[in-house]
């Protein structure tokens, strides 16, 4: 027990007596003195101690539990304790470190002229012993340049450069169903207007871009899809069906906007929710506003005799966002 | 001096004209206590909503055939079919009176009693053959079947935390204020723009399960902390370079600045 006392008088001896630092004669000193800063070592003891107790709270935060507002408090207290332990260091530096600006002159110019005639000197003699100059230099112009080009080569994994043949591949093949997301075929009696469903070609990867389509019923009146797609083949019965993939950028056409009373209202179209590309499905897909720069892809449709949705064909266009050459080709299965 | 009179006080004429607009508002009918409520609901409607939808419901089809009463040029779908669910939500979040037949319907101040509104929502229920005020059970519903039927069917334009957004020509409201009553009469009106969605496409029992998640949505666990406005990245960004950043240049110059010599 004496001995735990002992250590004890030790310890709150060693910390709270003053140290008495040797000091050396002013001459021999390479920083320059200055005195001692008691009220800012009472700063910074405050700062630590405000820290020390912002730490333990976040501590006691953590313990409680079930503290309103937890993250915000275990935020807070973290965070007061980073600032006050960063403002006592702030103080040590600016109060209590000493420190000194030492200003020193640039050298002139002209000192260095011998210097630079050396360094020239030293590097066209080091080269003497080379005899075939011409030739080093095209070998080494040769590995640096196959070197960069080593390093460009994985761009080309970024996507085809001659062969775009399956840009234009889509599942769609005359008579392939359009069914739900849990495989149930679609009925044309089934599709509303005002409603708009997304459909799959059924028994084919989903996941492709050609894959999904957007399938609306609009009043036959209203369709202007031009005279070289005739109603019947393209909007059997008013309903149409087009490609879910916006030609701007790629993003799946998430928007339907219908107008409940037609008279003073936008016309129906679709809207894709990236850069608000706007599609009219009654003219064939054609763009009304947005930075889409070509018509969505139109499917052509058949209603088989059980009355349920068919592929007439493939897209009239190649589906997702353009490329160069995007109108050379027609999509194909 | 006689004329010049007259010119003058034909030059003030007309703002003093243009400053009295004409008497406009919501014509309260006083019908005697015991009226029948589709009696009332149907002077509400002759005096409110006829110059837009025609004195018996029909619609005023185009711009400027002004059928109804007053002189308003208005145009307005037919009510003929929509029923008592259709009149019962455009009435109780204030979208009906329009102040302009070309402008959105927005939330606003509710302009009737509630007494009125179900007086004119049954008038408007005895015009034909229309769906009834629904009775959503969002307590029978699944927050998380919600939440995926919200971000097929809704957040495209509401945005997943039903917080609203914007189409070309148009405005997706948040739906912070939305009633589960007027939640479940949306889906099936299609307000504006909004697509309609038939109990095919969301059955009643798939709609209480996208009620349950929108009432999540307005009081979700921001287990982050802070919500911020739920925005995402913007208001984050906001903090870091309004606060953050000034906070840190501020200590940057405290900590570097150059001794007084």
């Amino acid at each position: 027990m004496t001995k735990f006392k002992d250590w004890l008088v030790a310890g709150a001896v060693l910390l709270l007596s003053k140290t008495h630092p040797s000091r050396r004669d002013d001459e021999q000193r390479i920083v320059p003195d200055a005195p001692p800063d008691p009220r800012a070592e009472t700063w910074v003891l405050a700062l630590f101690g405000l820290a020390s107790l912002a730490a333990v709270g976040f501590i006691v935060v953590y313990a409680l539990d079930r503290l309103s507002h937890q993250t915000q408090w275990l935020g807070v207290t973290l965070g007061l304790a980073l600032a006050f332990l960063a403002a006592a260091c702030t103080v040590i530096g600016k109060r209590l470190v000493a420190t000194e600006e030492l200003a020193e002159d640039y050298p002139q110019p002209d000192d260095h002229v011998g210097d630079q005639e050396a360094v020239v000197e030293i590097v066209e003699e080091s080269g003497d012993r080379l005899s075939r100059k011409r030739l080093l230099k095209l070998g080494g112009a040769a590995a640096g340049g196959s070197l960069g080009l080593a390093l460009l080569t994985p761009a080309v994994s970024l996507g085809p450069v001659f062969d775009m043949s399956r840009f234009y591949g889509t599942p769609w093949t005359r008579g392939r169903r359009l069914v739900d997301e849990r495989g149930r075929p679609y009925r044309a009696d089934g599709i509303e207007e005002a409603v708009f469903y997304t459909a799959y070609p059924e028994g084919a990867d989903r996941e492709t871009i050609g894959a999904p389509v957007l399938v609306v019923r609009l009043k036959p009146a209203a369709l202007h899809l031009g005279s070289h797609k005739p109603v019947a083949e393209w909007a059997p019965q008013g309903i149409l069906a087009y490609s879910k993939i916006c030609t701007h950028a790629g993003c799946a056409i998430a928007l339907y906007r219908k107008p409940t009373f037609p008279v003073t209202e936008p016309r129906p179209a679709f809207v894709c929710p990236c850069h608000y590309s706007t599609f009219d499905p009654a003219t064939g897909g054609t763009v009304l506003f947005g930075p889409a720069g070509r018509p969505l892809p139109q499917l052509p449709l058949l209603v088989d005799p059980r009355g349920q949705l068919r592929a007439r064909g493939n897209f009239d266009q190649p589906v997702g966002p353009s490329w160069w050459g995007v109108r050379m080709e027609k999509p194909n299965p | 001096m006689r004329r010049l009179l007259v010119i003058a006080v034909a030059l003030a004429l007309p703002p003093a004209a243009l400053a009295d607009p004409p008497p406009s508002g919501i014509v309260h009918p006083s019908a005697p206590p015991g009226t029948p409520l589709v009696e009332l609901g149907y002077q509400l409607y002759a005096g409110n909503c006829s110059s837009c939808h025609g004195s018996k419901g029909e619609g005023v089809p185009k711009l400027g055939a002004v059928e109804g009463a007053g002189d308003v040029p208005g145009a307005g779908p037919s009510l003929r079919s929509v029923g008592a669910l259709s009149a019962d939500f455009y009435l109780r979040t204030g979208y009906m009176p329009l102040d302009d037949p070309g402008h959105q319907p927005h939330r606003s101040r509710v302009l009737f009693s509630n007494h009125e509104i179900e007086a004119m929502v049954a008038y408007v229920a005895s015009l034909g053959n229309g769906p009834p005020v629904p009775k959503p059970h969002p307590e029978r519903g699944n927050v998380a079947e919600g939440l995926h039927l919200f971000t097929s069917h809704c957040a495209g334009c509401h945005q997943v935390v039903a917080r609203g957004g914007y189409v070309t020509g148009g405005v997706a409201p948040p739906l912070s204020n939305s009633t589960d009553v007027q939640i479940a009469e949306a889906v099936r009106v299609g307000p504006y723009l909004m697509p309609t969605f038939s109990p095919h496409a969301i059955s009643d029992r798939q709609l209480d399960s996208i009620i349950a998640y929108v009432a999540y949505a307005k009081h979700p666990d921001d287990r982050g902390g802070w919500s911020i406005g739920r925005l995402g990245p913007v208001p984050e960004g906001l903090v870091t370079w309004w606060i953050a950043i000034v906070a840190l240049v501020a200590s940057c110059l405290v900590l570097a600045g150059r001794l007084k010599s």
